[in-house]
């Protein structure tokens, strides 16, 4: 038998050997745009319902659907940044099936020909390794509404608020073999649409959401029958789904049986998932051309202009921190995971020590906000407050011992560090006289232990080092100190 | 009060602008036709106050000098048009208590000019049939003979009928594969088709989205241009909509055909066709000629596969332009206790036989495994039929045929669908390629019932269209009223 603990992550260890996971992913992204894909109604979060609902969305009798310019481009973009080949004619397609929060009583999406093909991107995973992950197309498509089930003991209410929001599918090739793959997957796709603006990527309220098709085989087989787990809403539950669905598909395959085509849910409270529909009760969803919606065209200048005007985006980045600031490379991974970390960082760090900014923002800001439970764009400390700090410890004025307290206070009061240097007066003492009388205090005040030192007990040093620095609060600078008294007990 | 019907719409406008009449006579007259001619059935809804109010809007309009195009022209509408405030039913049960709270584009286009709304017209089932007979509200009656209950064709039955009845000075009507050119025809007037993506969709319920289109029924050549001129403009609202401009077709009306070569299709003289219609479109072809036009045989192969791949794209589109009416947010609903069978009740008791016929045809058709047989392929059919025309019109103008294979038929002699549908076997063709169509009253069969004959121009020509309608129009000399109008 195997040491499981050896395990590598996406294996499982059965029976008969171990088993590998095969896993792609379904993006729904929902595009930062102010109204609709075919509407003009908002589609802001958190309305109350039916607030924003057009005679379109309602589908009433002789309502067209006009493409939103934005969200298209917004899809060219997200392709080109996913390094995806951009289609310049691609075709609108009724998804036809009956439910009481689509109106119109079909989806309108993208069927044969997506607004964006095949592309790839680069995912960091967490023990610093990279892995290429295929992206196999993205198209557009509307949302569905909401169907409110708790409202009423017999009935169920509609909220059409969502009804043709626009949604960008990415749809990631079978590549991804483990579910912390999946969640760096996620995470980097998240990080991508958050660069170009093209999605919040908030995961909370639905802005961002996965389907995983999960299967299993023996390492080198052909690829198993897969499941689709619908509708996940957060890294770790995509992991835990994934995870759990891997281990039940290795449990049924071990025991003889054959796995199931089918659509499942995630149980957040057992963590497990369980069937929705099987594969004979799928829909026929009757695709076809949506007559109502010319074909999506446009020109290859028109794609150049959108290539060119693409913020810088997380790979390139990091190679430019690497390069600029000095850091490593994990450190800039982990920097340029967010946006907002590294706006943070690069103005924190500017003409100042990068590798002391990376280690304090990191370290003590991203841990310290932990501990308060506090989101980044939360923090207290300002990243012009941050750089201050690196400064004063760069030349001299605190030491990274007392920077530590400041930075405790920054938390609390939101202040400079400098106010607060001076405030409490924490400025570190570097001046010989200053120090030499703290000494000279010392040495009187422990003669004995002079006399111990002298006659070779060496040890001692380190406690008139630490007397001094208690004397001065710790504001005495450690090397002078250490080079005045190596002088004074010669 | 006859003299005031007698007129058409060009010379009803006419007298407003030169103030020998008002609109308010002229409305009451037409809303006294409506009453006079109510067994005919044409109407679902008439809106007297709203037309009497417009009616007087207009007449200060005329008094002031600010009147607009169809200033103070009472007309009809076809059901399939959205009204705001006024009920919107598409003839069905499912929509029998709708009220629009917007207005279609193509009406908004109508009231900005000026015309008058007498009320709501009569149709198929969401413009499903050629009779008129799949109305939920029951057929409408064709004027023309007083002894025997004769089709006034459909689906824009209503709308022929109230034209032909002079019970509306002009109507609107839709045309998907037929509806308004094959109406027109069996109630002796004028039913223009104009180019897809001429007229605005928005507002319209939907039937065939790639096939609906909307124009007027109208008593003559002329009226149809003053009508189509208002109806017709590029919307935003509509994404197939055309951004090209119209010029004022009033200007084509009397441009001659000299010189013009008018393309007889081999085609459309099948064995089906009636005598009286064959012996008329060779006297039609004739006229043309004594024009100055040259008369060039041409072929359209693929005609004959029209019919079917028609008979597979509208239900597939309609199948999916139906879903919406399911009972949630408007029309009719069936209380049930589970979401399924209020769906199934509420479209098994709000559509008919004709309607549920073809969302089940559309529904197959599009079903996976069937698709590529029969969607796909029609589609291939549809292509092939729009290059056959784009072949003619390398070498001709128009095109003259037929409108119809046989005139107007009795109602209630029960027909099978499949015999029904060969009503728009000369129709389909232009709406599959999206062409212009016009179908005029050119004379009378043996019974006394009015025969169409259909021209089709190229794509936006309809400036030509009227000019060559206009020519035959006053060759045929067709002036006869039906025996049912309102005198």
């Amino acid at each position: 038998m195997n040491d499981t603990s050896t395990l590598k992550p996406g294996h499982i260890q059965g029976e008969t050997g171990i088993w590998e996971m095969v896993i792609g992913l379904e993006i729904h992204a929902q595009i930062s745009s102010k109204s609709k894909l075919f509407s003009g109604a908002s589609a802001s979060f958190g309305s109350e319902a039916n607030r924003n609902v057009s005679l379109v969305d309602a589908a009433m009798p002789g309502m067209l659907p006009v493409i939103n310019e934005f969200c298209v481009e917004q899809a060219v973009k997200t392709g080109l940044a996913l390094n995806a080949k951009i289609n310049n004619v691609s075709v609108f397609d009724r998804k036809n099936y009956f439910y009481a929060d689509l109106p119109q009583g079909y989806q309108i999406s993208q069927f044969t020909k997506p607004i964006v093909g095949e592309g790839k991107i680069i995912v960091d995973l967490d023990d610093g390794e990279q892995t290429t992950i295929g992206i196999e197309r993205l198209h557009l498509e509307q949302d569905a509404g909401k169907s409110l089930h708790d409202q009423h003991p017999t009935k169920s209410y509609i909220d059409l608020n969502r009804t043709g929001v626009a949604l960008m599918e990415i749809v990631s090739k079978p590549d991804i073999r483990s579910p912390q793959e999946a969640g760096a997957y996620v995470k980097k796709i998240r990080s991508i649409l958050r660069y170009i603006g093209a999605c919040d990527g908030n995961m909370e309220e639905g802005s961002l959401r996965a389907d995983c098709n999960v299967s299993v085989r023996k390492s080198g087989e052909e690829f198993g029958t897969r499941c689709e787990i619908k509708n996940l809403n957060s890294i770790r539950f995509i992991i835990q789904a994934i995870q759990s669905e891997a281990e039940r598909q290795v449990d049924i395959l071990e025991e003889g049986g054959t796995i199931d085509q089918e659509t499942r849910l995630f149980d957040t409270s057992t963590g497990e998932t369980r069937s929705m529909r099987s594969k004979e009760d799928a829909h026929d969803y009757r695709y076809f051309p949506d007559p109502d919606l010319l074909p999506l065209e446009f020109t290859e200048n028109w794609v150049k202009d959108i290539k060119e005007k693409l913020p810088e985006l997380p790979d390139s980045l990091k190679k430019r921190l690497v390069k600029d600031f000095g850091i490593t490379s994990y450190d800039a991974s982990i920097l340029v995971e967010e946006k907002d970390y590294v706006d943070f960082y690069q103005q924190a760090a500017n003409g100042r020590d990068g590798k002391l900014t990376a280690n304090w923002m990191i370290t003590e800001l991203f841990g310290a906000l932990k501990k308060d439970n506090l989101s980044f764009s939360e923090s207290p400390i300002t990243s012009e407050n941050l750089g201050e700090l690196i400064s004063l410890i760069s030349n001299g004025t605190i030491s990274g011992k007392i920077a530590k307290e400041v930075f405790s206070e920054m938390m609390k009061s939101k202040k400079s560090p400098s106010e607060i240097v001076k405030e409490k007066g924490l400025e570190q003492v570097s001046d010989d006289a200053e120090i030499l009388k703290l000494i000279n205090l010392v040495i009187s005040d422990n003669q004995d232990k002079v006399n111990e030192y002298l006659s070779g007990k060496d040890k001692l040093f380190g406690f008139f080092v630490g007397q001094v620095m208690k004397l001065s609060q710790g504001k005495a600078n450690p090397g002078v100190v250490n080079k005045l008294l190596k002088e004074k007990l010669k | 009060m006859s003299e005031l019907l007698n007129l058409n719409l060009v010379e009803a406008s006419q007298a407003l602008k030169n103030k020998k009449i008002s609109s308010l006579e002229l409305t009451k007259a037409y809303l006294k036709s409506i009453s006079d001619t109510s067994s005919l059935g044409a109407y679902l809804e008439i809106v007297e106050d709203k037309a009497i109010s417009m009616a007087k809007e207009s007449d200060k309009k005329l008094i002031d000098g600010t009147a607009r195009p169809l200033e103070g022209i009472p007309i009809g509408i076809k059901d399939m048009f959205c009204t705001k405030d006024i009920k919107t039913t598409a003839s069905s049960k499912i929509l029998e208590n709708f009220i629009p709270t917007y207005e279609s584009t193509v009406t908004q286009n109508l009231w900005n000019d000026g015309a008058v709304i007498l009320g709501k017209l009569s149709c198929d089932e969401f413009a499903m049939g050629s009779s008129n007979e799949t109305a939920a509200k029951g057929n409408v009656i064709n004027p023309w003979l007083k002894n025997k209950k004769m089709s006034p064709g459909g689906s824009s039955g209503g709308s022929a009928a109230a034209v032909a009845a002079r019970s509306a000075l002009a109507a609107t009507g839709t045309d998907t594969g037929g509806s308004i050119r094959q109406p027109a025809a069996f109630c002796g007037i004028t039913g223009l088709k104009p180019t897809y993506g001429r007229c605005s969709r928005w507002g319209i319920v939907a039937f065939s989205s790639s096939l609906d289109q909307a124009g007027p029924l109208t008593r003559t050549v002329s009226d149809a241009a003053l009508m189509l001129n208002s109806m017709a403009g590029y919307d935003q609202k509509d994404s197939t909509s055309a951004n090209l401009k119209m010029p004022d077709l009033m200007d084509y009306l009397d441009k001659g055909i000299k010189g013009k070569k008018i393309g007889i299709p081999k085609e459309y003289t099948q064995d089906g066709t009636s005598e009286d219609i064959v012996k008329i479109y060779e006297k039609s072809i004739d006229w043309l000629k004594d024009e100055g036009a040259e008369i060039i045989p041409v072929s359209l192969p693929h005609t004959k596969y029209a019919l079917p791949a028609y008979y597979i794209i509208a239900p597939a589109e309609a199948s999916s332009n139906l879903a919406r009416y399911d009972g949630v947010r408007y029309g009719a609903r069936h209380e049930a206790s589970s979401l399924d069978e209020m769906y199934e009740l509420t479209r098994g008791n709000g559509f008919g036989d004709e309607v549920k016929r073809r969302i089940m045809i559309g529904t197959y058709v599009l079903s996976s495994g069937y698709y590529d047989a029969y969607y796909l392929k029609a589609q291939k059919v549809r292509r092939l039929i729009k290059e056959d025309f784009e072949n003619v019109y390398k070498k001709v103008n128009y095109i003259l045929t037929p409108s119809t294979p046989t005139t107007s038929f009795e109602l209630g002699k029960k027909q099978d669908p499949l015999t029904m549908y060969l009503n728009d076997i000369f129709t389909v063709p232009a709406s599959l390629a999206g062409l212009p169509g016009i179908s005029l009253p050119v004379g009378l069969d043996k019974s006394g019932l009015p025969i169409g004959i259909q021209l089709i121009a190229n794509s936006f020509d309809e400036p030509g269209l009227i000019s060559t309608a206009r020519v035959l129009e006053m060759s045929a000399g067709f002036n006869f009223i039906a025996d049912g109008a309102a005198k």
